[in-house]
């Protein structure tokens, strides 16, 4: 209760993961009024799934986790609408419509927003990035007048977009500033790999090739792109997913301490008492130890609402997330990461070994340190690795020996898949061989 | 290039079609020749269309555009499909005379255009029945091909739809005919192995068990295999594997849904008020074929004298034993409180117990609850076995998904899945925390579950009416789920967090 009688109210603004997340974990441990506010849609969905939207996999409203009984039995109450403004000394809202709305708590979570780097063009006509629900509607409405189209940046985002816009048979042309795909997190193998792999699905790559303007036809709409080398690629559509940076205008307009995200301390608290930040909007002061002060992905949203609704109820508790884990898919090969495994390793301090199929797109690398001959972590492509196993074995520190002997026990293929254990045992013995030589 | 190769794989299909019908009309001077053409005409124009759509590809699992298609989507063509569907099936249940059936002379039109396949596997002309036993089989063996050649990739799925197709072909099919022919003066009883009680709901009945009974030694071992499917098999392999085992490995209706049915696994509906639906009526059809078949059973005694050590009495008493048995066992199992399935369950049971005792005393020699005998039985056939399992089950695959009957109206799933939840090793473990709530496992779920409210909360999916096809695995971005067997401790799990976070 505060001040008033009336249950103190939380107001979480964003109903992407992270906000979702904190919701629910304040309401099983409280009876505060809480209200998520966001402008995209009226009930959380899942982001990553747009993509098979636009695929004709599902139907959006099989994007949305929960069915719209469960915000009213939870009694969240869910707000379509745009917030403007943060005023601090009232702790109320500005909303779009000029009303006004009063908080006890507020928690930003906002997310993220595709980058522009400045390119000429970019803010022609079908030309965007691929974020928001409204970015999905707006590619819906170009995609009739589409034959081929031009994306530029080779990260999750972009590989997605090649793979829709594939999938509803365009032309898919793909700008990619490095010599292979996402090189700066895969390993040399690996980025060969998925390049093939895009190159076999039939999308026509360009490899070391920038961006430098995007050509406008008569009704401002792009009509092709240059690349620095000059090339002019014709196209009705340009996607552009260099990344995604904090979404957080108005919080910095509102007197918010930020840098590239919100700045939040190791318990989520920004500069303002009773104003927290979470999710890829956030960016932490102090991040543990090999982590990134901002990291945009599902899985970190997800922790940080889990996190910051132990200290909204009651219990103040620091964000620790566990040992690193994400997964992504390129077209057809799934890729799994638990702990650290670099693309350019220190040899000092970091070595692999590494498997591949010889005629499957599958493969298996592992790393550890040289010296404690400890496990640091794995990577896989194609092959589905247990993350309870190594969630363990990360925690405890074990020695790649132990980990080598009882893998058998990580992978999760479904079953009658062939499991690699005596491959990477041999691989491992090759290696301490070669190690104490 | 691949537009054309599909189009002549549809105009193959539809000719093969096209003869087919003409039957309903027409009949053939030569019917051996246009059934083979028929066929193969068939065959053929599914593998070419199935080529078109998987051949060129790499060998990912793709639902692309599923949500675009008419035929899929619910749109004209399901519902244009759904319409035929549904009106075959009530010919065939109802108005076979439609079809060409004759009891008094011999068959003409679409029934005795199988003739000639008939006399060849069971020595007689062909009844309705074996019409559609035909293209039953053949609808498994020809979408069978589609669906290994569209999840290639996954060696689970293969062994699956190989498994299921050949019990269809063999046991279902081939084998009863077969059968039939070699012992031609054998009495009518079922002699497909795998097809047991309850989803035969007819085994205890007085005109099947006599058939069996007086069916010489094939008969008697029928009997005696078909309990111990009941009694022994069953259960000991639904502890092991889980109730997949039957539902989508060896079952004739799961064949079908899952080959010929794929493509319209997700249309069925996830909803928390459909599941409580599905919960109610599954367990209403479990209690109903049980106090029937308890009923059927006590009156069968009361005709047989001679089964001296069988009587009556000690029948009813040794119902009502056994249903205590696994009262207590459920009360042992859940003495700090019932989750709410085994509640169902508990209703059930309490309800069969009832019933089986106010039999004994409300019950003469030719009526059951004052009913006459049979006349349960004969509401069951109608309602359960004809109306539900076929015209709503396979009929409307194109609008309400491809295991209606499965998940609603099938005492065998339901059976089943009461001991898949309770005491089973079966499993869908979840990936720690891996899941991104994208929701393709509970689109493709073709029994409705919402698998998603699981792997997201890093929870274990153990649910009843599971058939294990593996579909949300295999379309799973992330590498989150896997069908496995395993301890009975901690296979039901709830964590307060998924995997990943140190709280």
């Amino acid at each position: 209760m505060n001040k008033n009688g009336s249950k103190k109210s939380i107001v979480i603004i964003g109903n992407g993961i992270s906000g979702t997340t904190l919701a629910r974990h304040i309401r099983k441990n409280s009876s505060y009024a809480i209200t998520i506010i966001s402008y995209e849609s009226p009930y959380f969905f899942s982001r990553t799934a747009l993509m098979y939207v636009y695929m004709g996999q599902l139907p959006f409203s099989d994007t949305e986790p929960y069915e719209p009984q469960f915000w009213r039995d939870n009694s969240i109450t869910l707000l379509q609408q745009r917030v403007t403004q943060i005023l601090l000394d009232k702790k109320q809202l500005l909303l779009d419509d000029s009303r006004l709305f009063s908080y006890d708590i507020l928690v930003l979570a906002t997310g993220s927003k595709p980058n522009l780097l400045g390119w000429p063009g970019q803010n022609l006509k079908a030309v965007q990035g691929l974020y928001h629900k409204q970015d999905l509607e707006k590619l819906e409405e170009w995609t009739p007048s589409i034959q081929s189209a031009v994306i530029v940046g080779g990260g999750l985002i972009g590989i997605e977009l090649a793979e829709m816009l594939h999938s509803r048979g365009k032309k898919v042309h793909f700008l990619i500033r490095e010599s292979h795909f996402w090189n700066s997190i895969l390993p040399n193998e690996e980025t060969k790999l998925v390049t093939q792999h895009i190159l076999d699905k039939g999308i026509e790559l360009h490899l070391n090739t920038e961006l430098k303007s995007i050509a406008s036809d008569a009704e401002e709409r792009a009509k092709g792109v240059y690349t620095k080398e000059d090339l002019f690629i014709p196209c009705q559509w340009v996607g552009l997913s260099v990344g995604v940076s904090p979404n957080i205008a108005f919080a910095k307009k509102s007197g918010l301490e930020a840098n590239k995200g919100i700045l939040v301390n190791k318990y989520l608290e920004t500069n303002q008492k009773g104003i927290y930040a979470i999710g890829d909007c956030a960016e932490l002061m102090e991040p543990q130890q090999g982590r990134s002060p901002i990291e945009a992905i599902w899985y970190t949203g997800r922790m940080m609402g889990e996190t910051l609704a132990q200290t909204i109820t009651g219990k103040r508790t620091p964000y620790t997330p566990g040992p690193w884990f994400n997964s992504a898919k390129f077209f057809d090969i799934e890729f799994q990461i638990y702990g650290q495994v670099s693309a350019s390793p220190h040899k000092q301090k970091e070595r692999h070994i590494f498997w591949k199929h010889n005629s499957k797109n599958r493969t298996i690398r592992i790393s550890y340190n040289p010296n404690t001959l400890c496990f640091l972590g794995c990577m896989t492509l194609g092959v589905r690795f247990r993350h309870a196993y190594f969630d363990t074995v990360l925690r405890e520190n074990k020695s790649m020996d132990f980990v080598i002997t009882t893998l058998e026990e990580s992978f999760f293929d479904p079953e009658f898949y062939p499991t690699y254990k005596k491959e990477i045992l041999m691989l491992w013995e090759l290696e301490k061989s070669n190690l104490i030589l | 290039m691949i537009k054309t190769q599909k189009n002549i794989g549809l105009a193959f299909g539809l000719l093969g079609l096209v003869i087919l019908s003409l039957n309903i009309m027409y009949s053939f001077e030569n019917v051996p020749l246009f059934f083979s053409l028929c066929f193969l005409s068939m065959t053929l124009g599914g593998i070419l269309y199935f080529n078109a759509l998987y051949g060129a590809t790499l060998s990912g699992i793709h639902n692309n555009g599923v949500w675009f298609n008419a035929l899929t989507a619910k749109g004209l063509w399901g519902w244009i499909l759904g319409l035929v569907l549904t009106s075959f099936y009530i010919a065939i249940y109802w108005f076979p005379e439609l079809l060409g059936y004759r009891t008094e002379t011999a068959s003409v039109g679409l029934v005795a255009f199988f003739d000639p396949l008939s006399v060849l596997l069971n020595g007689k002309l062909a009844t309705q029945w074996f019409m559609y036993g035909t293209l039953y089989t053949f609808a498994i063996l020809l979408f069978g091909i589609k669906f290994i050649w569209k999840y290639r990739s996954n060696p689970y799925q293969i062994f699956r739809t190989l498994s299921v197709v050949f019990f269809q072909l063999c046991f279902a099919f081939l084998l009863p005919e077969l059968l039939s022919k070699l012992n031609p003066e054998m009495p009518y009883f079922s002699k497909d192995i795998k097809n047991m009680w309850p989803l035969n709901y007819y085994f205890f009945d007085a005109w099947h068990l006599e058939g069996m009974l007086n069916g010489k030694s094939i008969g008697q071992f029928f009997l005696i295999f078909g309990l111990l499917m009941i009694f022994v098999i069953s259960p000991l392999l639904t502890y092991r594997f889980g109730k997949r085992w039957y539902c989508s490995w060896v079952c004739g209706c799961g064949g079908l849904a899952e080959t010929a049915g794929d493509p319209f696994r997700q249309l069925s509906s996830k909803k928390i008020s459909v599941w409580k639906l599905e919960r109610w009526m599954i367990h209403f059809v479990l209690v109903f074929v049980f106090i029937t078949t308890i009923a059927v059973v006590w009156s069968f005694l009361g005709t047989q004298p001679e089964l001296s050590l069988v009587t009556k009495e000690r029948f009813i008493l040794g119902v009502v034993v056994l249903l205590l048995l696994i009262l207590l066992s459920l009360f042992i199992k859940h003495k700090n409180g019932f989750p709410k399935d085994a509640k169902y369950t508990l209703i059930s049971v309490v309800s069969i117990l009832l019933a089986s005792i106010g039999l004994h005393y409300f019950s003469g020699q030719q009526n059951i609850f004052f009913f006459e005998t049979y006349t349960f039985q004969k509401w069951y056939g109608f309602g359960i076995g004809a109306a539900f399992s076929g015209v709503l089950g396979v009929g409307f695959y194109p609008l309400l998904g491809s295991r209606v009957w499965c998940r609603f109206g099938c005492p065998m799933a339901a059976l089943l899945g009461l001991q898949q939840r309770l005491f089973s090793r079966f499993r869908i473990t979840t990936n720690g925390g891996q899941c991104i709530s994208c929701g393709n496992c509970s689109t493709y779920c073709e029994m409705g579950i919402d698998v998603r409210a699981y792997a997201q909360r890093g929870s274990n999916i153990v649910r009843s009416s599971c058939v294990g096809c593996g579909i949300c695995s295999a379309v799973c971005p992330r590498g989150v789920l896997k069908l496995e067997n395993g301890p009975l401790e901690n296979r039901i799990t709830n964590p307060t967090f998924p995997l990943g976070n140190t709280l």
